[in-house]
Formats: structure tokens, sequence, C-alpha cells
């Protein structure tokens, strides 16, 4: 199975308002057939709208939406064709498995022969020869999954969307599944929007990340390039820098910039115009616990310790009150007093 | 457990109600069977003669017919237009829609005589009245709105996202409605027409108003039966006044082999 | 930036409003309800301000204010509606209580209390006339007991007032059951943990969750026992004590084939109920009425 490849699916100033707020601020966003593109963001971001925008359940309030400079914004969403996947599967409870997923195939008044044939290759993709006769709520929530997707696929759709698919699933089977996702996409080719709020998933499924923040987007990019160079602090929050200190800005040049925090002086990595008042964004896994003083080097006290196998996850705080989340192998204990030492290129600084 | 003394007079009071109730029922069920009862405990002689009688005398037979055509027409009709109308009310949120949900509450609201007398005014002038057409019109009435009433949270526990998977697979609209939407919907289609056919068998008001001689329906001929008596036994009446609670009855043991009673008002449970 | 900020399509732009083809499902609904609901209602109401006899637009409202035997209706009826419809909703409350949670029986019991319902009013009026009658049942055990005479409980407001009852109370028995089973018990239960007794468990958590639809049961039962017609007529005495709106109504307009004033009491008798339940409502929005935790 392939999908209809197109070349270009372009988004075009997507606005979508519920009431006043504006839930979708003019979506710019161009994807290109056979690409893995994720929606990332935390609840409220405006992800899952613009995903119901691209299957036509969600009416636009402005822009266009053109596939291979044909506008579908208008087109119902039984015309548009895509294939969808949602979070809680939505699968037709009152038909078998087999029934469900050749439903889109009724649909298309699809020959008997044929249907059975896709059907039967459908089911053998998301492994489920053995469950096809039965109904939804007979089955497990990853084999609904599995249901889920193989219906959105079986009619090779130019566009799949997925609505958090993994979401309703624990944390192994979730895992297993994203697996299974990955290696759908790397077989059939078939070009796929994955919405998500877990930054890993995104990471570990996407050709392409686009974070999304209060209906703008913040940053498209591949997934090396958001998880290293997020451009604002915001996306940086969600790229795991969880440590966010206030800082003074005592010089700045093209690259570098120095700032001073807690009275102790920390040289990063400017990505942004500083003004006086700046963030440092430091994740928690990039502190080393030392002895020695030294450049970039802050001290704190230890106020909570998490046993987590081979680390401990660390709550200190500064002397001037700022709390910090460290990582760390090192044997520590509440009211220990440290040394953190971070390094250069590994502080960014916001504004 | 100390017995409590709010629990025994609730039950006890209970019980006076049901003890009441069931002389109330025995005293008719014993008359019908009476070969005559005057001023005395129990009935000289017993005998199943009248129901043969009620039976020929008032035309039973061609008063169950009308009565179970009438009752059908208004369950078929009522169901036909109020599902689509509940699903539209449950899904869409448009100008005009709380004037509509009114306009579909106030004929359960409302005393059917109040818009009975001016429906059956209309009815005459339009010479409907009399006819079993007339009838089921103004059965119709308070049908509709309460087929509204109960498939609503029906379709409310539908999860929208089902119906936008069908779109997603390419079902239009009569697709989804006729593939997805009323298998499902199928456990409140009954509930609601059992309910509407106990409630149309029984509704005397609007049936009286608009009925003529060929069109009374079986409550309405009941009453004619007990406000003319002078010209035939008591036992007739009642015997036919049994005839009448049995087939209600019937209706209601149906009825609650497919609604739970105290599930009326609270949203109804997926269905298996 | 402007310059991409174009106008979505107009279908789109209905659809916000929530108007596209959904809607003309509404069309068979709206006609139906139009047609035979409001249409007629409205004719009623202007044929009310065309008086038989002429005269001003309003004679048929002044007659009848003037006329006490039928303005006496209007307390008729309240005595009747108001009475039956405190007493079904108050009994039911403790009945619906004693019926929560699972019993053996229970099933039996509910269909028990259910029964009534397909009565009729017919076959409760002559039983009502039998049993309750002077000779009947009743009062022979009543005599019995060493009464010195028969209790006088048929033709007359008491024999209206036992029939509502009968035919009124599993209705409102079956709401109240319903409205009760919708509020989560494990809330009594924290509250029982934070040291509420059962009477203010009760008068503190499940009462006020109950009250909105204790609200709603009552105005239905009162629409129930307001309407009162065919059990006014026979367990009753029509033309005295129990002459309520409804016999007027019906008498005027097809007994003496005067629609105007027929319509014109059919036209009171909705002022009054909605008067009532709009009272009852205003009451019922100073209550919580959100979630009551319940199964679904």
């Amino acid at each position: 199975m392939t999908g209809q490849r197109f070349a270009e699916l372009h988004l075009d100033h997507v606005r979508r308002a519920f009431g006043d707020t504006l839930a979708l601020k003019g979506m710019d966003l161009t994807i290109k057939g056979g690409e893995f593109v994720a929606l990332l963001g935390p609840s409220g971001c405006g992800k899952s709208t613009a995903l119901n925008c691209l299957a036509g359940l969600l009416p636009l309030t402005g822009g266009r939406i053109t596939l291979d400079s044909r506008r579908i914004d208008d087109l119902p969403p039984e015309k548009r064709g895509f294939g969808m996947v949602f979070q809680n599967y939505a699968l037709f409870p009152h038909m078998s498995v087999r029934r469900n997923i050749g439903f889109g195939l009724s649909m298309r008044k699809t020959p008997k022969a044929e249907l059975t044939r896709r059907v039967d290759e459908a089911v053998r993709l998301v492994q489920l020869e053995e469950h096809q006769h039965k109904f939804p709520a007979q089955l497990s929530g990853g084999q609904q999954q599995r249901v889920a997707i193989a219906r959105a696929i079986v009619l090779e759709p130019p566009l799949v969307l997925m609505d958090e698919p993994l979401s309703n699933l624990d944390a192994a089977l979730r895992l297993e599944m994203r697996t299974e996702i990955r290696r759908l996409h790397q077989s059939l080719g078939l070009t796929t929007v994955y919405v998500t709020h877990d930054q890993e998933e995104a990471l570990a499924l996407a050709d392409r990340l686009v974070v999304l923040r209060l209906g703008e987007v913040q940053q498209v990019g591949s997934p090396e390039e958001v998880y290293a160079h997020p451009v604002n602090r915001y996306v940086a929050g969600f790229m795991g820098y969880r440590n966010m200190i206030p800082v003074t800005v005592t010089a700045q040049d093209d690259e570098r910039a120095t700032v001073r925090a807690d009275g102790v002086e920390l040289v990063g990595v400017k990505r942004e115009e500083l003004a006086d008042h700046a963030v440092a964004a430091v994740r928690p896994e990039d502190f080393a616990v030392v002895t020695e003083a030294g450049e970039n080097t802050l001290d704190a006290t230890v106020e909570i310790v998490e046993y987590h196998g081979r680390e401990q996850a660390v709550e200190a705080r500064l002397r001037d009150g700022t709390q910090l989340h460290v990582r760390t192998n090192s044997r520590l204990a509440p009211g220990d007093a440290i040394r953190l030492k971070v390094p250069v290129e590994r502080v960014l600084v916001f504004s | 457990m100390k017995a409590r003394p709010a629990v025994w007079l609730t039950w006890g009071a209970l019980a006076f109600f049901m003890l009441n109730l069931a002389g109330i029922v025995g005293a008719v069920v014993t008359n019908s069977f009476a070969e005559s009862w005057f001023g005395t405990w129990l009935p000289d002689g017993y005998t199943g003669k009248w129901y043969g009688e009620a039976w020929r005398d008032y035309r039973l037979l061609d008063v169950l017919v009308v009565t179970f055509q009438v009752a059908i027409a208004v369950v078929v009709i009522s169901v036909l237009i109020g599902v689509p109308t509940a699903y539209a009310l449950a899904r869409r949120n448009f100008p005009g829609k709380k004037l509509l949900n009114v306009l579909f509450l106030l004929p359960i609201l409302m005393p059917p005589m109040t818009y009975g007398i001016p429906l059956a005014t209309v009815l005459y002038k339009f010479h409907l009245a009399g006819s079993m057409a007339g009838v089921i019109a103004a059965n119709l009435v308070p049908a509709v709105p309460f087929v509204v009433l109960t498939m609503t949270p029906f379709i409310e526990q539908i999860d929208t996202k089902i119906e936008a998977a069908a779109r997603m697979c390419g079902a239009n609209t009569v697709a989804i409605f006729t593939r997805v939407l009323a298998p499902l919907l199928v456990p409140g289609i009954l509930a609601a027409s059992i309910l509407v056919l106990v409630r149309t068998v029984g509704m005397f008001e609007l049936t009286f108003l608009t009925a003529g001689p060929t069109s009374q329906t079986l409550v309405v001929s009941l009453y004619e039966a007990m406000s003319s008596a002078g010209i035939r036994p008591q036992q007739m009446v009642d015997s036919m006044a049994v005839i009448y609670t049995g087939s209600m009855l019937l209706l209601l043991v149906i009825a609650l082999r497919f609604v739970n009673p105290t599930q009326l008002v609270t949203r109804l449970k997926e269905p298996a | 930036m402007t310059a991409v900020l174009e106008r979505a399509s107009l279908r789109h732009r209905l659809a916000e409003k929530g108007v596209d083809r959904v809607l003309w499902l509404l069309v068979p609904g709206a006609v139906f309800v139009v047609l035979l609901f409001v249409y007629p209602f409205l004719y009623g109401l202007q044929l009310s301000f065309q008086p038989k006899s002429g005269g001003s637009p309003f004679q048929n409202y002044v007659t009848f204010f003037s006329d006490e035997y039928l303005a006496e209706t209007v307390w008729i009826t309240l005595r009747l509606g108001l009475p039956a419809a405190l007493f079904n909703v108050l009994a039911s409350i403790p009945i619906a209580f004693r019926m929560r949670g699972r019993f053996r029986g229970k099933r039996a019991l509910t269909t028990l209390l259910v029964v009534p319902i397909t009565l009729g009013t017919v076959l409760t009026a002559e039983g009502l006339l039998a049993f309750f009658g002077p000779t009947g049942w009743f009062n022979r055990i009543w005599l019995a007991l060493g009464a010195d005479e028969p209790a006088r409980l048929t033709h007359n407001y008491w024999g209206v007032l036992f029939s509502l009852i009968i035919t009124g109370f599993p209705f409102a028995f079956l709401l109240t059951l319903s409205y009760l089973s919708g509020i989560d018990p494990t809330l009594e239960q924290a509250a029982a943990t934070l040291g509420a007794s059962k009477r203010q468990r009760f008068r503190t958590i499940t009462m006020p969750l109950l009250a909105p639809g204790l609200a709603v049961t009552f105005c239905l039962s009162f629409v129930l026992a307001f309407s009162v017609f065919p059990s006014a007529v026979m367990v009753g005495n029509p033309a005295g004590e129990t002459h309520v709106m409804s016999i007027a109504a019906y008498e005027t307009a097809l007994r003496d084939n005067d629609f105007a004033m027929g319509s014109a009491i059919a036209m009171l008798m909705a002022l009054v109920m909605l008067i009532v339940i709009g009272v009852v409502l205003i009451w019922r929005t100073t209550l919580y009425r959100g979630a009551t935790g319940g199964k679904g």
C-alpha cells in the first residue's frame, strides 16, 4: 500500500476562533508529501484545533488550506479523503473489527473482492488476525488503537491525521505502539500529521516538529534543531530546560552573554537580543556536582532528593531563593551544601 | 440494627396505600365477575358473561382496532419527526435554538385541555375533527416532544468523535444516519416508542376532544360507557375497565423490559 | 500581513453560527410544532378575544371573572392540584430513599409502585366509587371499627383528591427515584467520615442536590393534577365543589358550542399553570444546579 502522494500541503494563515478567543492565530505551514510532522504543545496551544481544521471537522475562521494549489478548506471532511486516528479511537461500537476497518471502503462502493483483499491486508499489517471478528468492546486499549490505525490507513489516504493517539495507553504499551507507528510510516510512507503534548513522543516519531503556544507557531524544525537550539524560553522549557534562572545581563556579544545570578557570574549562549534582565535556561542533567570553585559554578543547598535508580533527582535552592532541578549520580542528602558546574554551551540565555 | 420509627412509618404508610389500592382494584375486578352485588361483603354469585356482553355491546374489537391503529400511527410518525429533531437540537447551537427548545417542551408542560380545545376548534374548521386523522394529529402534539425529550440523552451519549470518524472515512450525512447512528440509537428509539405507545393508549383528553363515533380509542369509549352507565349494568363497564387495565399492564410490562424507569432522568448508560 | 487575512468562505462563516445542513433535520419538527401547537394556540388566543355575543374583545374574560360560578373554578382547581402535587412529591421522597441501593425484590416493588399508571382514570373512578362508597369495603370496616356513620369519601373533593394521588404518585415517585439515584452515594459517605449524622447528611448533602429535581417533579405533578378532568366528573361533584377549569372549558366549548369562551377559559388555565410553574422555577434558580456526581 502506498498513499496517493501529493507534493505540498499548504496552510496559509489559518485562523480559528472560539467565541472571542483565537485558538489558532494565523498558522502558516507547508507539509511535504511523505513527511511525518508532529504538532507539539501543551493543552490549549491550538494543536488539536489545527488538526481538526486540516481534517475539515472544524470550519476555519480565516485563511486557506491548499493541496498542490487546489483549495480544500471548503470541502467537507468526507470529500477530503484524509484518514484520522482519534484520541479515544472512536471505533464504531456496533461493528466488528473487520467492518470498522472496511467502513471507509464500503462508503466508496469498493467491489466486494477488493474490499476483502484490502481489509485482509490492513488486518495483517496491524497484526489483528486473531481478533478480526471481535467487537471493539472485546478488545484491549492497544488492540483498539490498532483497529483505529488500520481504519485510517486502509484507504491509503494522501494524509493521515493522528490526534494524541497514544495518550490513553499505559506507559509500556505507549512505547510499543510508538515504534509500531514509526514502522508503519517507514514502510507505507503515508504523509502524517501527529498531534501530541509529549515532547519525547514527538522527538522520537517526527521528521519535523512544529511547536505551538497559545495558537502561535514558536518554532519549526527537525527534532535535532528544536532539541538543541530552541528559539525562545518557551520552546526551551518544553524541550527539557526545567531550570529558568532569573539573571541580570552584564555583557553580551553576538554569540555569548555574561550574566549574574545569585551573585555569581555565568557565561552562556545568547539565543535572543537581551535587555538588562534575562533568564538562563539549564537542563537538570547538564549540572555536574563538583567540589572545587571555578567558572560557571553555583552554590546551592539540597532540599529534596528523589531516588530514580541510577540517578537522583535533586531539588536545591540558591542563596537568593531560586529553586534548581538537578539530576546527578552523586549520592546527596537534604541539607547538603553542593557546588554545581554547567558548561558554557549548555547555558541558554533568553530574554 | 435497631428499627427506627421513621422507617416503620414510611413502610406502614406505603402498606396502607397499597392496601387501599388493592381494595380499589379488587372491587372493580370482583364486580366485573359478579352476578349481582348490592350492599354485601361479597357478590351473590360469579359469572364471566359480562366480558362477553361488553365485548359485543361496546363493539370492543372495533375499538381495539382503532386504538391500535391510532397508537401505531402516532408512534411511527412521532419517531420519524422526533428523532431527527432531537439530533439537530442535541448537536447544534444555532440562533433561535432556545425558542425551539421551549416550543418542544410546552406541549408536555401544558395541560392537554389548554391546547386541546383550540386544536379541536382548528380541526373542526378544517373538517378533520371526528376522523382518525384528527385523533392522530392531536395525539402527536405531546408525542413528538416526548420523543425529542426521551431521545436527547441517547443521542448525547454517542461520542461526536464517532460521527467525525465516519466522516473521515468518507461517509456522507445519509450514510452516517443509516450506518452509524441508527444502529446505535435502536435502544433509545425502542424506549421512546414504547413510552409513546403507553401514553397514547392512555391519553384521554385529546382523543376525547377530537374523536368522532368511529375514531374513539378504548379509553374514550370506556369513559362514554361509564357516563351512560344507567342503561347497561355496572358490571359491563367494570369488565371493560379491566380489559383496558389489562392491556395497559401488558404494555407496561413490555416497556419495563426495555426501559429502566429510574434512568429516565439521569443519562442512560452506554448500550452494551 | 493583512494581505493574507482574507475572509473565510460563506459556508464556514454560517457553520460558525451553527447553521449547516444538519438543520434541515429540524424542518419536519418545526413545521409540526408550528402547525399543530403554535397555530392552534394562537388561533385560540385570538378567538378568545372575539366573543360569540359580540361586544368588547375582553368580554369573555370579563364574563369569566364576574361570573362567580366560573371564577371559582380557578380556586377549585388550585385547591385540588396544589395539595395533590405537593403530597405526591413529599410522599415519594421517603419511599424513594428506602428504594436506593440494591435489595431483594426491588424490581418487584418498583413495578408494584408503577402499576397504578396502568389503571387509567375510569377504573380508578369505578374502584373509588365501589371501595370508598357508603356500602363499600372501606366503610364496612370503618363501621365495624365503631364509627357512627359511613365516611363520605366519594362524589366530593376527597374522591377527586384520592384519584389524583393514585394516578399521580407513581409518576412523581419514578421521577424522584431517578433524580435520587443520580446523586453519587459516596458524597454522603464522605460527609459521614467528616462526622455528619444521618439527619445532617440528609439536610446538608442530599436535600440541596435533590431540590432542583424535586422542583421539576413538582411542576410535572402539578401539570398532571391541574388538568384533572375525567375523575372530577366521575368521582367528584362536577357541578359543585369539583367544578374545575377543565370541566368549565370543555362544557363551554363543546357542549354549549361557545368556542370563543372555551378558548378563553383554556387560555386562563394555561396562564394560571404557567404562573405556578414560573414561581417554582424561579425558586429553583436560587438552588445549586450543577452536576450531582452521579453515574453517567
